[in-house]
């Protein structure tokens, strides 16, 4: 009975309403916010920081954005890459542009610039639906990565718009180390997951999903159609803005065009999927899956290759990990559609019975 | 029933609506009065449904006027509907199927809260403050259907009757001056239905609230409605309280006619 | 002026070859409601099959054969293992699920028949038809030709397939009405398994025609992105819509590759080719925004 909601009777309708109604769920948050503020930068090596824990909080971030117009307004969207890479473009030309401008500052920019795309990619909503305004969104994928290889002005007339980020000033100290990236990355994620958590538990999340449950009865209730898709949109957009610019400026410092592909939107489609449509943390535990399956994979298949001595050739892993992808996307959409969010909700739920099962 | 009937609140002017070659409603004209359970009724395909998405803005009628407080209204979209006070329920229950009974009431306030979505984001200002007061209303919604217990449950895990239900609440949450309930208790069983009588003359009753009711059982109907129109093949043949209607001769053939 | 129209009439042509796969989406959306991103691996897969099978051995028409075999058995198991699992989910679930499809494809098929590129010969070659190089001056390209001719033969046999046979009509009927399908006596699951076998021998067309133009590659998973704004453009249910879709989409995009770069170029400087990526669906997206309904689709009012 380690995870118990009986006993703990809510009162008010405050505390009913907390963004973490049960005492366990908020002791637990608090603890793993501990650990990824202090215990992990006292432990974690440089490999774990620059390539596993930047980038998963990077993609969580560009999940969440996602979830935002997928997973609660109901717009499928395949073109999440470039509205990363309008942000990470975005940051830099801030960055180029304009003297001594914070780096917070131009990451918040970047997030505005790609939600004002995003707005006007997401325009066609308003007329269509569904698998048309999937298609629509491809148009965003493409033309967006176009614009940036073909305009040198956007890359600072670097050959190929290749472009390398500039240093990572945060209040007249240069962040240089890993450790400091990732807690910059870790603070801007922290509060921006808390800031959609609060957005989807509200109204403005309420008239997103009506929208994506029914959108005839939620216009009769009174919610206008598209202020509300194109919020999702917007919303969606700044937070994949800006998980481009950290991508840019805190994962690779140095990125091309053709780099936010429409294979990574894919990779962000999956995570949402697998990590839980709908679900905020679902993004996180998609984002953790899909970064380290590969991972995974590199290290297992030549083992176990080598185990029953079969031959091995190193293309065949990439095979193998798109074959691993492809099937867990349609297992997942067959037997848990609420992906590994809803697996950790009733292991908890489980737990709550502990160990009396009933 | 003791009653007041007032004005007439909504009055419709030589409605017609089609869908390509379909008519679904030629020439039809009547009125509700504030106060009043007014009944739609008519063998299938009449085009009953049709009319009430006519007087919400879902559908728009090719030709006619409609009168809402004396006041013309024009290029009707259906969120303008809810803002003039009008909600519905729908003949295929429209719940939001992904939410839970809690959060599909709640958003029937949504155009009562005023919050932006920084503030919500944010958590700040008047986004929790509203959240809380409107959860108030909504909590005496839940109490007035008798659904408290079910709060938390998601709406498709409901059973049909109440999934009704709560989309009545869905409704009623907004507090509207003007109910329209399509088919609220087709496929209930008897005691469902009760339920759902009772309920629709309460809130005619406490709140005063005026109400468009489409349903087939003719019990039902007789017994709870202050007038009635009749629709057949999208053409008005009567109009006018129960008793009046009932013996009129074209709404018997009517109803003869298609086999009831 | 002949440029001019050899640039037209070479996208009219090319515009065929997407009509190809664009019809493989058409068909399986029609009878099934499932928006089938993974036609694009399919035709990858085909091909694939077609190659494999002549690599291990087997004639031109054996392989031919053996692939659509395979294509066949690849499209029950689909229905069987996938789709019919997912039956009540909306239909953006099931689209996402064939995203999952064609990854998987795109990983099995060359694990099974290797991934290096290879050529696939049919026996047309892709040069410029001598006559008309000589009257008129004008490269058209034979291939092209002969591709559209395929397109068209095939177009009119799905036509005649779907007027005349019992299994066509129950297919139309499903598309229309699953209840009516089921009164003419074929159990739903047969008919999409049918649905899936119909769309495995389109791709396996457009798979040979594709492969034998551009080679048997991966890049030919990418035809599915050609065909996505034809859909749009043609409606995802019209036969008709997608040859005249592919034709406006190719013909466009081609003219557009010719003159709007260098306008581009004169007002801003630099190099802008290479728009034929994104043009095609924003010129889908344009027409969408005036005719929501798509070109020979019907206006659709939701009922409530
Ligand atoms: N959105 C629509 N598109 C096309 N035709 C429609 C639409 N809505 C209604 N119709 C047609 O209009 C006519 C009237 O339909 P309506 O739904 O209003 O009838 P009804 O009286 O509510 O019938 P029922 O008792 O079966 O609910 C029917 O012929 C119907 O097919
Ligand atoms: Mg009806």
């Amino acid at each position: 009975m380690l995870y118990r909601e009986a006993g703990q009777f809510k009162t008010t309708y405050a505390a009913d309403q907390q963004i973490f109604p049960i005492r366990q769920d908020r002791i637990g948050i608090i603890a793993l916010l501990v650990v990824a503020f202090i215990g992990v930068p006292l432990f974690a090596s440089e490999y774990w920081f620059s390539a596993i824990l930047i980038p998963f909080l990077i993609f969580a971030l560009a999940a969440i954005g996602l979830n935002v117009l997928t997973g609660y307004a109901g717009q499928l969207s395949l073109g999440s890459a470039a509205f990363m890479a309008v942000g990470a473009y975005a940051a830099y030309n801030f960055q180029l542009r304009i003297e001594g401008i914070p780096i917070l500052v131009s990451f918040v920019l970047a997030g505005l610039t790609a939600a004002g795309v995003g707005i006007l990619f997401g325009l066609p909503s308003l007329r269509i639906k569904g698998f048309y305004l999937a298609v629509a969104t491809l148009a965003a994928q493409f033309f967006i990565v176009w614009c940036l290889t073909k305009f040198p002005w956007l890359s600072n007339n670097s050959s190929s718009g290749v472009i390398s980020t500039q240093k990572l000033i945060f209040f007249g100290h240069e962040l240089t180390t890993p450790v400091e990236k990732y807690l910059l990355v870790l603070s801007v994620v922290v509060v921006l997951a808390l800031a959609a958590k609060n957005m989807v538990r509200s109204s403005t999340g309420r008239a997103w999903m009506a929208v994506r449950d029914m959108d005839v009865a939620a216009s009769v209730i009174g919610i206008k159609l598209m202020p509300t898709k194109l919020l999702a949109f917007a919303v969606s957009s700044f937070y994949c803005g800006v998980a481009g610019a950290m991508y840019a400026f805190c994962y690779l410092g140095s990125v091309e065009p053709d780099g936010f592909s429409l294979e990574m939107s894919f990779k962000i489609l999956f995570m949402i999927i697998i990590g839980g449509v709908g679900s905020i943390m679902g993004s996180f535990l998609g984002a953790a899956f899909i970064l380290l399956l590969p991972i995974f994979l590199d290290v297992a298949l030549p083992f176990v290759a080598d185990l029953f001595g079969l031959p091995f050739a190193s293309a065949t892993v990439s095979h193998i990990q798109i074959t691993v992808f492809g099937a867990l996307i349609m297992f997942f959409l067959i037997v848990e559609p609420h992906g590994l969010a809803r697996l950790w909700q009733i292991a908890k739920e489980k737990l709550r019975l502990w160990p009396f099962p009933h | 029933m003791s009653k007041k009937i007032g004005d007439v609140i909504l009055d419709l002017q030589n409605i017609s609506l089609r869908f390509g070659g379909v008519k679904a409603l030629t020439d039809i004209s009547f009125d509700v009065r504030e106060h009043e359970i007014r009944a739609i009724i008519g063998p299938n395909g009449a085009g009953k449904s049709s009319m009430l998405n006519v007087i919400n803005g879902v559908y728009h009628p090719q030709e006619g006027r409609i009168f809402w407080h004396g006041q013309e209204r024009k290029n009707m979209e259906p969120h303008m509907a809810a803002q003039q006070n009008i909600a519905r329920t729908f003949q295929n229950i429209a719940l939001f199927k992904g939410m839970t009974v809690l959060d599909n009431i709640m958003t029937g306030r949504i155009t009562k809260m005023k919050a932006n979505f920084i503030e919500h984001a944010l958590w700040f200002g008047r986004a929790k403050k509203e959240e809380l007061e409107h959860r108030k209303k909504v909590e005496e919604v839940i109490d007035f259907l008798e659904i408290q217990h079910i709060r938390k449950t998601p709406v498709n895990r409901l059973p049909y009757g109440l999934q009704k239900r709560v989309e009545l609440g869905r409704a009623l949450a907004a507090e509207p001056s003007m109910l329209l309930l399509d088919e609220p208790m087709a496929g209930m069983n008897v005691e469902e239905k009760q339920d759902m009588c009772r309920f629709i003359l309460d809130v005619n009753d406490q709140f005063g609230t005026t109400i468009v009711l489409i349903e087939h059982d003719m019990g039902v109907v007789m017994d709870i409605s202050d007038r009635v129109v009749v629709l057949d093949y999208g053409k008005k043949i009567g109009d006018g309280e129960p008793d009046e209607v009932k013996n009129n001769e074209d709404v018997i053939k009517a109803y003869l006619g298609a086999g009831h | 002026m002949n440029f001019f129209l050899e640039v037209l009439i070479g996208g009219l042509l090319s515009g065929v070859m997407y009509a190809l796969v664009a019809l493989g989406f058409v068909m399986i959306y029609k009878a099934s409601g499932v928006f089938n991103f993974a036609q694009g691996a399919m035709v990858y897969l085909a091909a694939l099959s077609v190659v494999g099978c002549i690599e291990k051995g087997a004639p031109l028409w054996l392989a031919i054969i053996l692939a659509f075999g395979i294509m066949t058995l690849f499209g029950i198991a689909t229905e069987k293992f996938v789709l019919r699992k997912l039956v009540n989910q909306p239909p953006i679930a099931l689209f996402m699920a064939t995203i999952g499809l064609a990854f998987f494809i795109e990983g099995v098929a060359p694990m099974i028949f290797g991934s290096d590129p290879r050529a696939l010969e049919l026996g047309i070659v892709d040069e410029p038809i001598p006559w008309v190089l000589d009257n008129w001056n004008m490269v058209i390209s034979k291939f092209d030709l002969v591709a559209a001719g395929v397109a068209g033969v095939l177009v009119a046999t799905l036509a005649l397939f779907f007027q005349y046979t019992r299994v066509g009509r129950a297919l139309r009927a499903v598309a229309d009405d699953h209840q009516a399908a089921l009164s003419i006596g074929i159990p739903l699951q047969h008919i999409w398994a049918i649905v899936w076998g119909v769309a495995g021998f389109v791709a396996l067309v457009a798979g040979m025609m594709w492969g034998a133009r551009n080679g048997v590659q991966f890049a030919l998973t990418f035809t599915a992105l050609k065909a996505l704004p034809v859909l749009i453009l043609g409606g995802f249910t019209s036969v008709p819509g997608a040859i005249v879709g592919g034709l406006i989409i190719g013909a466009s995009e081609k003219l557009a590759e010719i003159y709007i770069p260098p306008v581009m170029q004169n007002m801003f400087g630099g190099n802008f080719g290479g728009i034929e990526g994104w043009f095609p669906y924003v010129l889908a997206l344009l027409f969408l925004l005036v005719r929501p309904e798509g070109l020979f689709g019907e206006k659709h009012i939701d009922r409530v």
